[in-house]
């Protein structure tokens, strides 16, 4: 049942041109940036060559890239997301779901796999750009991994987020707007602690942005995957809420 | 046999408005059920909660004996809904919409092709199965909305006004199909057309303001519909007083010099007495005709009986 929802959403996606134009859009800027990247390791490397311990071509081209995909999935995730459960809602085509033998949780979870599968769609496009270096050079695999799992973390989390604001927005375009708000402000927090006297641990913790590059940078902790982990989890708990709360009143 | 549906006490607030209040009844295998009632009354919040769309604010609903809040994937799988707008999902064509439907409805893959041949059939949609609901007139998206709730055979199936936007073939056509439905299943379709229901319909309900004030079968409200009134044209104007002494007559409308209403009791029928009594005086008899209450004078006595309490 949830594979059918999700399905049919992934499929969908596609039916209309935002998918198409969005990875369209999306692979064109990376792939500009992984270029630029490239280039600048080509001509940092006879410096390079002569430092003991010197950044090597993982550590320059991959965790910028996936930096910057982090950056700019924050501003596409919203747009995907936003029309979930919100259009539905407003076509009236929710009553189809509602009334067909599936449970709220189903139609939550179906809608957020169909909308994980263009996630993982996108990402495995971007990965494909750091391993056509494998022709020429030499990868650190393992912090290509980490960073491909910070990635992943970082979109189911945005994801959940989008469906939720999808779920008790009224408007497509207000829970593109909310969605991409709240992201920004969780991705921004920790700046408030540039000056190291005013540290507050909550906000570092609460950072996003924190937690996303101490995976990138190879160290996968239980503390970062737990962060998004959680995160995730009380989005969707929330979405099923809200949509549960649909039938009590309106 | 256990009833299809079994509604008890049902209510539902909006806020402080009260829209459904305390309506309960019951539907089994072959019935339809039609539910009229102006705008407003409450029929799309009745049926959303029989459906699971909306929770009740109080009361029960068992669907072919499934509690639909303790085990709503039971109660759901034999529930066929059209809501007043059809949920279509305007990107997709209508076999890949059917074939969704399908999906959600748990009908195993073999089955499927078969049932939605069948439904495409039994709608009329064979010759477009393949163009995109989106380019589909209204009529069109209206049968696929149709046979999105009849295709996983559901024991109970809820219509809520499934004739709008329709020709008056097309509306034929569903007539006749929501009266086959009508024979191994069971149907509630709700309208404000209430020659809809004679049509199609068993049995009658009708809601006002939320209140179930009527509950009949259509042999009865038909019955109900007899209570008599002749229309009398005469050549000369009849003497009134006369006229009422016969047993039966209840009262006399004069509507023009020549031309009268007699209301009558329907028990002692005094049709034959009254045509002799004018022949005998010589009024010059030349129409006598029983008008039968149509649907609509009974709905608005009903709802205006209603307003006045």
């Amino acid at each position: 049942m949830i594979l059918a929802i999700a399905s049919r959403e992934f499929k969908t996606l596609f039916l209309s041109p935002m998918a198409w134009t969005i990875l369209a859009i999306l692979q064109f800027i990376l792939a500009f940036l992984f270029l630029t990247q490239v280039e600048a390791f080509t001509t940092l490397q006879p410096k390079l060559a002569s430092i003991e311990g010197a950044p090597g071509l993982t550590d320059i081209i991959v965790p910028p890239l996936f930096g910057n995909a982090g950056i700019i999935l924050l501003l596409v995730t919203p747009l995907l997301t936003m029309r979930l459960i919100c259009e539905e809602r407003r076509n009236k085509t929710l009553s189809l779901l509602l009334s067909a033998p599936v449970s709220t949780i189903d139609i939550i979870l179906g809608k957020y796999l169909g909308i994980l599968g263009l996630m993982l769609l996108i990402i495995a496009l971007i990965t494909l750009m750091p391993l056509s270096l494998l022709s020429g050079g030499e990868l650190d695999l393992g912090k290509l991994f980490a960073n491909i799992l910070g990635l992943l973390l970082l979109v189911t989390a945005f994801s959940a987020v989008g469906l939720f604001m999808s779920c008790i927005a009224g408007h497509p375009t207000v829970a593109a707007m909310g969605t991409f708000g709240f992201l920004l402000l969780l991705w921004i927090l920790d700046w408030s602690n540039g000056s190291s006297d005013q540290r507050s641990e909550l906000f570092e913790y609460l950072s996003m942005l924190r937690h996303f590059q101490s995976i990138q940078s190879g160290l996968i902790g239980s503390v970062d995957v737990g962060y998004f982990v959680l995160f995730i989890t009380t989005f969707i708990v929330l979405s099923i809420r809200s949509l549960d709360n649909d039938r009590l009143q309106k | 046999m256990t009833p299809l549906i079994e509604a008890e006490h049902l209510t539902r607030y909006y806020g402080q408005h009260c829209a459904v209040n305390d309506v309960s009844f019951t539907l089994t295998k072959g019935e339809v059920l039609g539910f009229l009632g102006a705008n407003g009354a409450g029929k799309t919040t009745t049926m959303q909660m029989l459906c699971g769309n909306l929770a009740p604010s109080a009361g029960r609903i068992n669907i072919n004996g499934f509690d639909l809040l303790d085990r709503p994937k039971a109660a759901k799988r034999n529930l066929g809904y059209l809501p007043d707008t059809p949920p279509l999902y305007k990107e997709l064509s209508v076999q890949e919409f059917l074939l969704y439907c399908a999906q959600l409805h748990g009908v195993a893959k073999s089955a499927a092709t078969k049932a939605i041949d069948r439904t495409k059939q039994r709608c009329g949609l064979t010759d477009v199965a393949d163009r995109l609901i989106a380019n589909l007139s209204k009529g069109f998206q209206q049968r696929v909305g149709i046979a999105q709730a009849i295709l996983h055979n559901p024991e109970v199936i809820v219509l809520d006004e499934p004739t709008v936007g329709l020709d008056p073939i097309q509306i034929r056509e569903i007539r006749a199909l929501i009266r086959e439905l009508g024979q191994d299943h069971g149907v509630i379709l709700s309208t404000h057309i209430l020659t809809e229901v004679q049509e199609s319909c068993s049995h009658v309900q009708i809601i006002h303001q939320g209140r179930l004030i009527l509950n009949e079968t259509i042999a009865g409200l038909n019955r109900q519909m007899d209570t008599g009134t002749l229309q009398v044209a005469t050549r000369l104007a009849p003497d009134v007083d006369s006229l009422m002494t016969i047993a039966g007559v209840s009262s006399i409308e004069n509507i023009s010099e020549n031309r009268i209403k007699i209301h009558h009791s329907v028990t002692a029928n005094p049709t034959e007495q009254i045509a002799e009594r004018i022949i005998n005086a010589g009024w010059g008899l030349l129409e006598l005709t029983p008008v039968k209450r149509s649907m609509e004078d009974i709905f608005i006595s009903l709802t205006q009986e209603h307003r006045e309490l």
